[in-house]
């Protein structure tokens, strides 16, 4: 669906994507996981034809968007990072609208947004002005409206940054219907449990590059342990420093990572781990045990927190 | 059940277009009282204050007045060509920096089959309807004053006000597209229309102007505008002058677009 080779963006002399080589088959979810600033939205508005490729090979369902840009637009979903609704109108009407732009037959179109607004639950508010709703309600019309088309492949940029937990569990029960369905999404993310839940297969991007791709399980399995004992120690202690307390503890984990406010035991038996933290007289204030996740692998990868 | 159709690229640039016209119709919906009501009291205003009560002072004769028989049938014609460019000054400067920045409505309508020549194409076959309604209003509220000398020149008068707002509405356009806020609008009214508006033969024969400012006058679209417009008016036409007001304009359009286009292809190609 997507073939990316030595693929890059530069802005001036600010080089956003610097090689990276992607391919997402159809039917998966694929997800770009890194910090803000990764090149993950360079890369999301290059493959929606809308950003032209500074250098590499870029395929989207086979066109080539520097000269099929429009036929590659008719296709593809987009569900931008920033809402460009338009505020003056109703719900329906900006599903409309946009629905004529891919050049859809009136009738149809207005089926079509009938469907879409029962999808994303919105029937209710479809005559509401745009300006009325709240976050989480606009991020669901953008998403309805990047289905208008009945999209071969669908580019979520960032879908629930900025949305409180409730209202991203309902995009996200919503994108999972959609995977149901066949369609084949492509989305990028900073929250890890995000791309988790909602990804088959993924990259990991860093400063404009690809620093690890896989399934998540796979990923966590191959830069990371199976549990992570996490040991907070107070701000006053005994004086010590992390990294002090880090050199004490350095032998019973397989990998200890400083972080300003805890430190990270990388260990196969966390309750263990920490039962020989205990052992050896150190008093955390608090102690937490739990799996590895996508954030360790990046941890491991990039020396640096996803979210900072 | 049939086949849902799939989505396309439109064929050419003025299909591409086409595709945008619900879009500006459900937009119009919303505000047309507004603007309708506006657009039939402001010429009205404008006629009855500066061309029956302002003009019964003056006393200048055809042949001061660009061979107009009276002050009216002299202003009626700069009027309308004034409003059509105030029209077109204030559907490209606001709207469509708020459609890059504060609504972002270009950016939605680029992630679709639709390129940025279509999308402004789109907005200038609005702004061309808008300025067409205006000047319709304006033409019929005159027709009753007795300012035209014929009928097929009051129509093909009405038809210049397309040019006269396609020669502001492309640079105008272009201007507004690369913008980073809205302050320079400011600066575009008070310097750049208001004084086309005063100084470029709306309200008095250029020639009473000092040369130097008479000879600046002659270089502003604006005045192409109304002389055009006013020479059909009166039956004054003079073909040798006419044509080239309307190469001036016609080039001004063109030129115009081009820059638009790449204004605001830049400014969306991020």
């Amino acid at each position: 669906m997507i073939h990316a080779a030595g693929l890059r963006k530069s802005f001036g002399s600010f080089e956003a994507v610097r090689g990276i080589d992607v391919d997402v088959r159809r039917g998966e979810a694929f997800g770009f996981l890194g910090p803000n600033g990764a090149g993950k939205s360079s890369t999301m508005r290059m493959v929606a034809a809308v950003s032209p490729v500074t250098g590499g090979t870029l395929r989207i369902l086979g066109l080539d968007p520097a000269t099929d840009g429009p036929q590659i637009r008719a296709r593809i979903g987009v569900c931008p990072q920033e809402d460009t609704l338009d505020t003056e109108i109703t719900v329906r009407e900006n599903l409309y609208v946009y629905g004529r732009y891919f050049g859809l037959p009136r009738r149809e179109v207005r089926e079509r947004v009938d469907e879409l607004l029962e999808f994303v639950q919105l029937t209710e508010r479809a005559n509401a002005m745009v300006d009325d709703l709240s976050g989480g309600m606009k991020r669901r019309l953008t998403i309805a409206r990047s289905l208008i088309n009945r999209p071969e492949v669908l580019l979520l940029d960032e879908p629930t940054t900025g949305l409180d937990p409730q209202a991203r569990h309902v995009v996200w029960d919503r994108l999972f219907r959609l995977k149901q369905r066949g369609v084949t999404l492509v989305l990028t993310t900073h929250y890890m449990d995000e791309a988790e839940q909602l990804t088959d297969r993924l990259v990991v991007m860093d400063k404009g590059l690809i620093v690890a791709e896989g399934s998540p399980l796979d990923l966590i399995a191959e830069h990371s342990t199976r549990e992570v004992a996490e040991l907070r120690f107070g701000v006053a202690g005994d004086g010590e420093s992390h990294e002090a307390l880090a050199g004490k503890v350095e032998d019973l984990a397989d990998r200890v990572e400083v972080l300003p406010d805890r430190l990270l035991l990388y260990t196969e038996d966390g309750d263990e781990t920490i039962a020989k933290v205990h052992e050896r007289g150190l008093e955390p204030a608090a102690t937490l045990v739990r799996r590895s996740t996508l954030e360790d692998v990046f941890l491991r990868l990039t020396g640096r927190t996803l979210v900072d | 059940m049939t086949e849902p159709t799939p989505g396309t690229a439109p064929t050419h640039v003025f299909a591409g277009a086409a595709r945008l016209v619900d879009y500006w119709a459900i937009g119009y919906r919303r505000t047309w009282k507004g603007s309708a009501v506006s657009s039939f009291v402001n010429p009205l205003f404008y006629v009855v204050a500066m061309g029956v009560l302002l003009g019964d002072y003056v006393s200048a004769g055809p042949g001061q007045l660009d061979g107009a028989s009276s002050y009216l049938a002299f202003i009626a014609p700069g009027l309308l060509a004034a409003q059509s460019m105030q029209t077109v000054f204030g559907e490209t400067t606001y709207p469509v920096m708020g459609m890059i920045k504060w609504q972002k409505t270009y950016f939605g309508m680029i992630a679709s089959p639709l390129s940025v020549r279509e999308v402004i194409l789109g907005q200038l076959g609005f702004v061309l309807f808008r300025v067409g309604l205006t000047s319709a209003v304006f033409t019929l509220v005159m027709a009753p004053f007795g300012v035209y000398a014929t009928v097929w020149g009051a129509f093909l008068a009405y038809l210049v006000q397309f040019l006269v707002a396609l020669a502001f509405a492309t640079p105008i356009f272009a201007f507004s597209a690369g913008l980073k806020n809205e302050a320079p609008f400011a600066l575009l009214f008070r310097l750049g229309m208001i004084p086309l508006f005063l100084f470029s033969g709306a309200f008095f024969p250029i020639s009473n102007l000092d040369p130097w400012m008479e000879a600046l006058a002659r270089a502003t679209p604006l005045w192409h505008g109304v002389d055009l417009t006013r020479m059909l008016t009166l039956d004054t036409v003079d073909v040798g002058t006419a044509l080239v007001h309307v190469a001036y304009l016609a080039t001004l359009a063109v030129l115009g677009w081009f820059w638009a286009v790449r204004r605001l292809g830049r400014r969306l190609s991020v």
